[in-house]
């Protein structure tokens, strides 16, 4: 399966497990989406719970809101991140908070799916990463998955979950993965082993890193794309990088990422999002107050520049494998 | 900056920025507001097409005349046991909220929002609803708490944030949270609570359930881009649900001509939405019942949502932290044309010869007592700023079903920082 495929089969499984679980969103009924993540759902399980919505976002967030008070289980979707603001209040002041504010009374078990992330000459408005201002919120979960078998186990764990989740999707690895070299052909999930998913229910847990590659140099955190450029530079520069892919961001696996630093007693942290206020500050601080004594070089940040995302200028502001490139080298200057 | 080369041909431009008609110090005269006789509007079918409704957008639905009799199509007929009911709970309202403002001035809470003069838009509503329906109210519908039962001295532990709060002094006063009591929790964040009733009708709908939905917001909440979206939804799913605004005149300080009274009147948003709109006289717990009612069945019976205004007017202040004498006449309360909410249900029931001087007075007594008895009661649980009421680490307690390791490790860090600075917060 690609990334879609596994996306789709997600919401199929879950919708045939528990009656509760609605999909809904701007086209992604009768359509089945603009990325097709939700093709043949509404055939198969119908109308009143795969459906077309008006152009609100803060409408859909807040009628989800609603049905997860009476108890159901929406997925609503937000056709790309950049276009997730105007629901920023039902999200940050509503279901962030509802369990808090009504002490367990209300609760807002709602995962909210959205492509998110450039690389796709989306320009300004379809290839944001606004992670970061999710991460600081307290009360919602953040997921984002890099392959099609975690895309689909985290998004089920992520439905089952009875806190609010926001489950990024990065659109440029929906159907390959992508190393970062924008000129030359494009992969496909089906040679890689991670595009190998089971059709059944299975579970990814949030909260649990993974690590993508071993190895004893230097640690890199990253998600999403950005898993995938790192791959391909440390092999590329021949660094034996240990990769860790986060897959979650709040909850964040802590203890992976600390035994990885204080074993490597290095740390790049990459994403695409911009640098200031960046989720990747969170992730320095945490490794400096927790690995400091480990560490034998500064901690340095491969991340989008703090403008907004240019179009024809994409490549030059896209983390690739040149800007992580020198970035190793930086790092690595001394060891 | 203004244009260098204005067209001599063409009248300059001006901005209109809208004036209340009376400040502090003006006389009051509200005879413009224009009031229709009661028993006039007509009562449409229940299941009538949401393009019938235009002129009754621009009316208002009233049933109790000046005498105090009920006249027209939308007279309830409701029993004089019911009636004396609603009477009652709009009256405990009120000695409720006169006690608990009173205790806010004197210290006991921080804050307080009386709904004085607003009794009959929540307290006749909820009579009409069955007591399964969900209310999504904003901070000035306590009467629907009132009206269906709820403890006193919960909603009392609620606004001294004490040990008895259920909501473990995590929220400002009087933003209750009571689900088995149909009353879905309070945001600060206003009109948020739109959509989401539109949401759990919707889902009510999709469930094959029976109940419905009813959601209230102020009329100068109605700017807000939840209510466009949520009023949009009810439209195209035909949600089960009934939007009220309660049209009290007044946003904190800005007049309802801010919010676009001056030009239209709120009821008349549903037309442009299709959604049935029905214009009620507020202080008429009559009209708001039949209405509310009315609104009941349509939405039981699939015919989808009721948007309703109830022109009404706020005759406290927006809260204890406000003074509204600073923005308008003072004289405005008791020229309101459409009068006190208790006063004309108790002149209806008395004109019944069901009620009288004698047992009003008698019954304002016994309330006045029940409400300083609950008062005792719920200050044993004690008083906001008299110590913690809640053991300290309950601050982490519900952000996520589950405590994630970071909200462990601040938790153990205030734990230990708090016991090394010697502090008593055992104190209770």
């Amino acid at each position: 399966m690609n990334m879609i495929q596994a996306i789709n089969s997600a919401l199929d499984v879950m919708m045939a497990r528990d009656p509760d679980v609605i999909v809904m969103g701007e086209d992604v009924g009768y359509f089945g989406g603009v990325f097709r993540a939700t093709a043949g759902l509404q055939e198969k399980h119908g109308k009143t719970r795969v459906f077309d919505t008006p152009i609100t976002e803060c409408g859909i967030i807040g009628v989800a809101v609603g049905m997860g008070a009476y108890g159901l289980r929406p997925v609503p979707e937000i056709q790309f991140a950049d276009y997730i603001y105007p629901a920023l209040d039902q999200l940050v002041s509503e279901a962030a908070r509802l369990r808090y504010r009504s002490a367990g009374e209300f609760i807002s078990p709602i995962t909210v799916r959205s492509p998110f992330g450039g690389g796709i000459f989306g320009g300004q408005t379809h290839s944001q990463s606004p992670e970061g201002i999710f991460t600081h919120i307290s009360g919602v979960k953040t997921v984002i998955p890099s392959t099609p078998y975690d895309a689909k186990g985290l998004l089920i764990a992520a439905i089952e979950d009875n806190d609010p989740t926001i489950f990024f999707e990065p659109k440029r690895i929906y159907n390959g993965p992508f190393d970062g070299y924008w000129d030359k052909p494009s992969q496909n999930w089906s040679k890689h082993p991670a595009g190998e998913v089971p059709t059944g229910y299975y579970k990814v847990d949030l909260g649990k890193a993974a690590v993508v590659r071993a190895g004893e140099a230097v640690t890199i955190l990253c998600y999403g794309t950005m898993v995938h450029v790192c791959i391909a530079t440390c092999a590329e520069l021949g660094v034996d990088a240990e990769i860790v892919d986060l897959r979650t961001l709040v909850p964040l696996d802590i203890e992976t990422i600390e035994a990885s630093v204080k074993k490597t007693g290095r740390c790049l942290i990459v994403h695409e999002a911009t640098r200031t206020s960046g989720f990747g500050a969170e992730l320095s601080a945490l490794v400096q107050e927790r690995c400091f004594y480990h560490l034998e070089a500064p901690i340095e940040r491969v991340t989008g520049f703090d403008t907004p995302y240019p179009h024809s200028l994409e490549w030059a502001y896209f983390p690739g494998p040149v800007r992580i490139g020198e970035a190793l080298k930086k790092i690595m200057k001394d060891a | 900056m203004a244009s260098e080369h204005p067209r001599a041909n063409l009248p300059t431009l001006s901005l209109h920025v809208p004036e209340p008609k009376f400040r502090p110090g003006d006389a009051v005269d509200f005879a413009a507001v224009g009031i229709p006789p009661a028993g006039e509007a007509r009562r449409p079918d229940t299941a009538a097409h949401p393009g019938d409704f235009t002129d009754l957008a621009y009316t208002l639905v009233r049933v109790l005349d000046d005498d105090g009799h009920a006249v027209g199509p939308w007279n309830p007929r409701l029993s004089p046991d019911m009636l004396r009911k609603m009477l009652r709970n709009m009256a405990l309202l009120r000695a409720f909220d006169e006690r608990m403002f009173r205790a806010q001035r004197q210290g006991k809470t921080s804050f307080y929002m009386k709904a004085l003069g607003e009794e009959a838009v929540a307290v006749a509503a909820t009579h009409a609803l069955d007591p399964d329906d969900m209310c999504f109210p904003s901070y000035r519908q306590q009467g629907i708490l009132i009206t269906r039962g709820y403890p006193l001295v919960e909603m009392m532990n609620q606004i001294y944030s004490n040990r008895g709060d259920k909501l473990q002094g995590k929220q400002l006063p009087i933003m209750y949270s009571a689900r088995d009591h149909g009353f879905f929790s309070i945001s600060g964040n206003l009109t948020t609570q739109y959509p989401q009733a539109v949401g759990w009708a919707m889902a009510s709908a999709a469930k094959g359930d029976t109940r419905i939905a009813a959601t209230w917001c102020g009329e100068g909440s109605t700017a807000e881009g939840d209510f466009h979206s949520a009023c949009t939804f009810a439209a195209v799913y035909r949600a089960p649900v009934i939007l009220n605004i309660v049209n009290n005149q007044w946003a904190i300080s800005s007049f309802s001509g801010f919010a676009g009274a001056e030009s239209t009147t709120f009821a008349a948003r549903a037309v442009g939405y299709g959604i049935a709109g029905l214009r009620v006289d507020g202080n008429d717990a009559l009209a708001v019942y039949a209405a509310t009612l009315w609104a009941a069945e349509r939405a039981r019976t699939n015919q989808g949502p009721t948007l309703i205004e109830h022109f009404t007017y706020r005759a406290e202040g927006h809260s204890t932290s406000d003074d509204p004498t600073q923005y308008r006449s003072a004289g405005e309360p008791n020229a309101w044309p459409l009068g006190d909410p208790v006063r004309r249900l108790k002149d209806h029931l008395i004109g019944l010869r069901e009620w009288d001087e004698d047992r009003h007075a008698a019954q304002d007594k016994e309330l006045a007592d029940l409400v300083k008895a609950e008062q005792k009661e719920a200050e044993k649980n004690g008083i906001l700023g008299h110590g913690l009421h809640q053991p300290l680490d309950t601050l982490f307690d519900g952000v996520f079903e589950e405590m994630p390791w970071h909200l462990k490790e601040q938790r153990a860090q205030m734990l230990a920082e708090e016991t090394a600075s010697g502090r008593p917060w055992d104190r209770k």
